[in-house]
């Protein structure tokens, strides 16, 4: 296609050829070297044309540009159309004939010559786009001021509109002393006084119209303004073809002088700087060093750098910038010298320290696996710890208590320390002594137990040992009464035993025994807790050989039990009812019935925990069991999922644990209470986001049933206050104290929109960016 | 000895209030203590001092609680909050100077149990004017009475169980209308206001004026045995023989709700004057709490073995007394937890109790009055010790300490007694609230106003500060809608999404690495917060086993002989 297409045009060319040549043959005159010239012009015209077969100027068909010197009738001749016309050519006879009238125009010429072409200007859209942003910018920025404003009438208490105040009226000056005169002497003093130096007395300060003038700006102020703003501009203007100039140098060699010239002025200013100020120049090294640092500029992670990489094979040239690159990074990310120096000096002294620590810590340095400071001092303060312990441990009491006054920064460790030991051996002997008196002492408990009260149930047992508690304390507790057996025997056990050494410490001495039993005392008095004895009975280990695995079950109903069965202690009143008085003489009838009244309704406990079983199983979401028996495990007949997996596939339902799941005697209706939840709020207004929030503010009530008047009064401010029959304008910057008029820095945008080029839209940029 | 019945002003406070309250102001222009023309300087500059304590009864925002994190927006609005409750708090605590009346108190002589004294030693200490506030009225005809004070504590009304009904203004001794209903009268009360009176007759409750004219007969209610007024819901709540809990709202004379109680018939009956709650004493034990909204109990508390015989609530709703046939009196704790504070086995079970406006617990055992009291107002009273006791001439029917007057109204079958309790009511009435020296005009006044602040039945409930807080699950359930109706959570934190960034910085493999930091940012913050709450945790923790640990040898002292136990 290509092939064919190349001899067809040929072909049209060299029938264009014959066409041009036609006229110029023609006439005779023609003369031989014109003739070689024209051939040459041929040759010309033909490789042009062979190289405008590419396509993009196929055909430049000759046109008449100038008035040729040969006209013919078939055509006209296209001779000098590609070539210029200079300015020279035509100045050619003025240059040669140097007549005085044309000097003028030379140098017209001349000035013409120097003068640079206009730049084209922006094109339409861009320009309005920069006005746009420049307006938009303006207008923000002057409107940016009323942003406090706007920020504190939305945030006040209260407003009252119309928001301008009243300006106290203004009286001039002449009014007010019409209807006075000086009528005492100091007064007449004062007015001689006045007139002899020709003071305005009655004069206004101002007209309305200097009024009006003032605020407006001033003729000269406009003026300066104006000036200002044409230097700033000019100045930028300036600027801008400078830095345009200097961007279209293409030349390599001029950037690499602007380059180098700049790095020296750098390096002289650095040096400078070292001699001026030593310090500032080493941190402006050690931060070039943490730049580099950070950066990694002068490695090979660059787009440069990696092409340079790939090309530092083949090309030594590349390999010896990228060489160049890398040392630049090596001198960079190197530290001061100096400063390593110093450093090292500093750290002189430390090290000396650390080789007076004693071995202990150096052992812990031994051990420890890396030289982590954190590691040490904790190792250090642990093997300290350590040694302590091992102190104590080794040492009987009395040393022990000299090396906590020895050293007196650990003196409260060792005194903590010493008082666990104490505690830990008061426990191992607690559990001796139980061992070995236990089997003794039980056995006359139960004769006891059995002789007072046959009619109790075991459920009602742990209570009564409560109470045989008691009632075994009592005697001891009383001040009268002698110290108990196992007290009177421990001096003598104290010398015998070195194991019991501390046994009188431990157990209390005849006042804090008495002082417990009073605490005791009031104790059940006072508080009336249902947990009490059940905890005894956690404690009692015979009740846990009997029934492990009932007594959690039974423990609820127990409790319950106790709760309403406790002996409270009865009242002695003065006055007796009538009707009881016979009875109260018998005390022992009394308790009988009080016995046969606590237990006649026992099913009321048995109904009231059905109860509560029913309802919790009514308001509760079932759990989710997903265990697969057999599953992962052997599954059969028999074979059940351990309890472990069981556990793990048990999904719980959701929900809060009931409110009365630790109070037996409770039941609480969790339903939710409709009627009242409609008057509650149920939409967060606006700046919160969670309810909690919300409900801080509304937690205070406002009433006047609550609060003082004036309280009152101050929490039911309206928002907004408007006085009646007043126009409420809007407001103007004189009501806020804004006093330029804003009004002109719009003005001026306005003035000059056209004069705006690229590089105040970059300007724009810069600042927008900002 | 000495009682201290407060004689209230004839001036409602709050005007001596807000006169009181111009001056402040300009005592706190000038701080800084001015030279006066003498020369002599302020002594006290500034303002007076509130004590904190007093403030802080007024406070009413727990700051304990930690809020979410918060905008600023939200920030300023909780300040501004915070600052307002403070301000009004001081306000508050400041107005309570004008409260100038003390409570009266008895004392004995140096070891003289207070108990032993008699009502007439204590009539004999005091004014004439108190002295006057004793008496009796010999009523054997007409069986035994039930009485009731009007809410300013001026009148009273008793009926006898024979048919008996009269009200009398009981300091002026003067008759407003005594008539005989021939029909057994088992409970009676005012309604809001003196002027009105419901009575609970053999079948119906009847509603008369204070002429005694019949003005309705409601027969909806039917075999009612006791009654209660909620003042501030204008609600007469109705214990019925036939089991049903009927609320009668008297302002426009429906009934507000019927609940079965389900548990037989109904005869002990009281309100919690903190949440207007109804407790009602059931035969097996339970006392059960009632709010007109809800079908069921609110709160059932197994109190006693036997049946429950009297329940009293004392005015800040945080006590509840109960006796039951076990002889037992028991006081409950209604702050969440209903557990017995005390208890006590009486010789004979008290039949009757009620709490008087400062926490003092009287308690009728058959012909015996005995009164207990804690320390200052409103605390537990303590059972140990009777405060006063008094033997009446024929068994307790009923009893209520009258408002504002030092002095326990008693009912029984020998007629009424009206006995000197030194320090049983609050001395400081609010004159716009219930006053007890208001004018027929002033009552009227008062009427249109409480009807117009009525509060709305359905807003019983156990916490009567439940308005102040939002419905969080109707909140969710909003939200979660509005979630599926727009497709997407309007409020959910918008994912991080990179800046494009130019000079090929914006590559996309630069784009996933900054998202991914700034996810990794929040996984890390998100972790550090779970760690530090962890550490609370543990910290929580730990305290609560050295807590523990110390209170345990404490507690473990008395038990050393456990050994000697089986």
């Amino acid at each position: 296609m290509t092939a064919s297409r190349v001899a067809e045009s040929l072909l049209a060319l060299s029938q264009q050829e014959e066409l041009v040549d036609l006229p110029k043959n023609h006439p005779l005159s023609v003369s031989e070297d014109e003739e070689d010239s024209d051939r040459e012009r041929k040759h010309q015209k033909l490789l042009e044309a062979i190289s405008s077969l590419d396509g993009k100027n196929r055909r430049k068909v000759a046109e008449r540009s100038e008035a040729g010197l040969k006209v013919s009738e078939f055509n006209v001749s296209s001779e000098g159309s590609g070539e210029k016309l200079v300015l020279a050519d035509l100045l050619e006879p003025a240059k040669t004939s140097s007549s005085p009238s044309l000097a003028t125009v030379k140098k017209q010429l001349n000035r013409v010559k120097s003068k640079k072409t206009v730049r084209l200007p922006l094109h339409k859209e861009e320009v309005e786009r920069i006005l746009r942003e420049l307006a938009f910018n303006k207008t923000s920025q002057v409107l940016s001021k009323w942003d406090p404003i706007v920020l504190k009438n939305r945030q006040a208490n209260q407003l009252v509109f119309p928001l301008e105040k009243e300006q106290s009226a203004f009286a001039p000056i002449e009014h007010v002393l019409s209807g006075w005169t000086a009528r005492t002497l100091l007064e007449q003093k004062v007015f001689n006084l006045l007139h002899k130096n020709k003071q305005p007395v009655t004069d206004h300060f101002l007209t309305p119209m200097e009024k009006a003038s003032l605020k407006a700006m001033s003729l000269e102020e406009a003026k300066m303004h104006q000036a200002e703003l044409q230097r700033a501009r000019a100045l930028q203007s300036y600027y801008e073809a400078r830095a345009q100039r200097e961007k279209k140098i293409k030349s390599k060699k001029y950037h690499k002088i602007v380059k180098k010239e700049k790095a020296k002025k750098a390096l002289k200013a650095f040096e400078q700087l070292g001699k001026v100020n030593p310090t500032v120049a080493l941190e402006k090294l050690e931060k070039a060093r943490i730049m580099e640092r950070m950066s990694l500029k002068h490695q090979n992670s660059g787009k440069w750098a990696k092409s340079k990489v790939i090309m530092a094979k083949y090309d030594l040239e590349a390999h010896q910038a990228m060489q160049e690159q890398l040392s630049k990074n090596k001198e960079l990310m190197q530290k001061l010298q100096i400063a390593l120096e110093s450093e090292e000096e500093e750290r002189g002294p430390e090290e000396v320290e650390e080789l007076l620590i004693p071995g202990v810590v150096n052992k812990v340095q031994m051990n420890a696996d890396g030289p982590n400071p954190w590691m040490l001092s904790s190792c250090t303060q642990d093997s300290r710890e350590a040694e302590t312990h091992e102190d104590l441990e080794e040492l009987p009491e009395p040393v022990a208590h000299e090396v906590s006054e020895s050293e007196v920064d650990e003196g409260p460790v060792a005194e903590e320390e010493i008082l666990l030991k104490e505690f830990e051996e008061w426990r191992s002997l607690r559990r001796r002594s139980e061992l070995s008196q236990d089997a003794e002492l039980v056995g006359s408990q139960e004769t006891k137990e059995s002789s007072s009260q046959e009619k109790l149930s075991e459920l009602r047992a742990p209570s009564q040992r409560f109470k045989e508690n008691h009632q075994s304390w009592k005697p001891k507790a009383s001040p009268t009464g002698t110290v108990p057996q196992a007290h009177r025997e421990e001096p003598s056990l104290e010398e015998e035993e070195p194991l019991l050494l501390q046994r009188p410490k431990r157990v209390q001495t005849l006042e804090e025994l008495e002082e417990l039993e009073k605490e005791e005392c009031s104790q059940s008095q006072e508080f009336f807790r249902p947990g009490l004895e059940g905890q005894q009975l956690e404690r009692n280990p015979n009740n846990l050989s009997n029934a492990p695995k009932e007594k959690k079950k039974k423990e609820q109903m127990l409790d319950l039990q106790n709760l309403l069965t406790t002996k409270s202690p009865s009242v002695r009143s003065l006055a007796v009812p009538t009707t009881l008085k016979e009875v109260d003489d018998e005390e022992e009838r009394d308790q009988k019935q009080m016995i046969k009244e606590a237990f006649a309704g026992d099913d009321v406990i048995k109904d009231f925990l059905k109860e509560k079983r029913d309802t919790i199983e009514a308001s509760k979401s079932k759990d989710m069991d997903l265990t697969l028996p057999g599953w992962g495990k052997w599954g059969g007949m028999g074979l059940k999922p351990s309890a472990k997996k069981r556990r793990h596939f048990l999904i719980k339902a959701p929900g809060p644990p009931r409110k009365d799941k630790n109070f037996p005697n409770v039941i609480i209706n969790e339903k939710r209470n409709i009627h009242a939840a409609a008057h509650q709020v149920q939409v967060l207004p606006y700046p919160f986001t969670h309810h909690s929030q919300f409900e801080r503010t509304v937690q205070t009530p406002i009433g006047s049933t609550w609060n003082t008047q004036r309280a009152f009064q101050k929490l039911t401010t309206p928002k907004v206050v408007t006085k009646p029959g007043h126009i409420i304008k809007p407001i103007k910057a004189e009501d806020v104290g804004y006093w330029s008029s804003s009004r002109s820095d719009l003005s001026v945008m306005q003035r000059y929109p056209k004069q705006l080029s690229m590089s105040h839209k970059k300007q724009l940029k810069k600042n927008s960016v900002d | 000895m000495e009682t201290a019945p407060k004689l209230g002003r004839d001036v409602p406070p709050k005007k001596d209030k807000l006169q009181a309250k111009r001056k402040k102001p300009r005592e706190r222009k000038n701080p800084e203590s001015q030279r006066s023309l003498s020369g002599a300087q302020d002594p006290f500059p500034g303002p007076a001092p509130v004590p904190v304590d007093v403030v802080q009864k007024f406070c009413r925002i727990d700051k304990s609680k930690k809020l979410p994190r918060c905008r600023s927006k939200t920030r300023n609005r909780l300040k501004v909050a915070e600052t307002e409750e403070e301000e009004t708090s001081v306000t508050a605590a400041r107005s309570e100077l004008l409260l100038a009346e003390e409570p009266g108190f008895l004392e004995g002589e140096d070891g003289e149990d207070t108990a032993k004294i008699l009502q007439a030693d204590i009539v004999e200490a005091v004014d004439i004017a108190s002295a006057a506030k004793h008496f009796d009225l010999n009523l054997r005809q007409f069986g035994p009475y039930r009485v009731n004070y009007s809410r300013t504590g001026r009148h009273l009304a008793f009926g006898g169980r024979r048919g008996h009904v009269a009200a009398l203004d009981w300091v002026t001794k003067k008759l407003m209308c005594e008539i005989n209903v021939m029909e057994a009268v088992r409970d009676i009360r005012f309604l809001h206001s003196e002027a009105l009176l419901a009575v609970a007759q053999n079948r119906w409750l009847y509603i008369y004026d204070n002429q005694g004219i019949e003005l309705h007969c409601i027969r909806r209610c039917d075999r009612v045995t006791r009654l209660e007024f909620l003042p501030f819901h204008f609600l007469l709540a109705t214990a019925s023989e036939t089991g049903f809990l009927t609320y009668l709202d008297v302002s426009v004379g429906k009934i507000v709700a019927a609940l079965n109680a389900r548990a037989g018939r109904l005869d002990v009956m009281t309100q919690n004057p903190y949440n207007a709650v109804i407790h009602l004493g059931h035969s097996n034990g339970t006392v059960s709490l009632w709010s007109p909204a809800v079908k069921e109990p609110l709160v059932k508390i197994l109190c006693h073995r036997g049946g429950v015989r009297a329940v009293a609530v004392d005015s800040t709703g945080t006590y509840m007394a109960t006796s039951g046939l076990d002889h037992q009196l028991k006081i409950f704790d209604l702050r969440g937890t209903y557990q017995p504070l005390r208890a006590r086995t009486l010789p004979q079970g008290a039949g009757h109790l009620a709490f008087s406006q400062r926490g003092l617990l009287a308690a009728g055992m058959g012909d015996v009055v005995n009164i207990w009291a804690g320390h200052g107002k409103a605390s537990l009273p303590s059972l140990e010790q009777p405060y006063l006791t008094h033997r009446l001439s024929g068994p307790v029917h009923g009893l209520q300490f009258c408002p504002f007057e030092d002095v326990l109204g008693l009912g029984h079958s020998g007629g009424i007694t009206s006995m000197l309790v030194p320090g049983s009511a609050e001395p400081n009435f609010d004159g716009l609230e219930s006053n007890p020296y208001r004018s027929r005009k002033q009552r009227q006044e008062w009427e249109v106003k409480a009807l117009l602040e009525k509060v709305p039945a359905e807003l019983i409930c156990l916490d009567p500060r439940a308005l102040a807080e939002v419905d969080v699950i109707s909140l969710e359930q909003k939200k979660k809608e509005r979630i599926e109706r727009l497709g997407y959570d309007p409020e959910a934190k918008t994912p991080f999404q990179p800046k494009p960034k130019q000079k090929g910085r914006s590559s996309t493999a630069s784009l996933v690495k900054r998202k991914r930091k700034v996810m990794d940012k929040e996984h890390r913050d998100k972790v550090r917060q779970s760690l530090e709450q962890q550490q609370q945790q543990q910290e929580q923790q730990q305290q609560q086993q050295h807590k523990q640990e110390k209170a345990k040898p404490m507690r473990a002292r008395p038990s050393a002989l456990d050994r000697f136990v089986r």
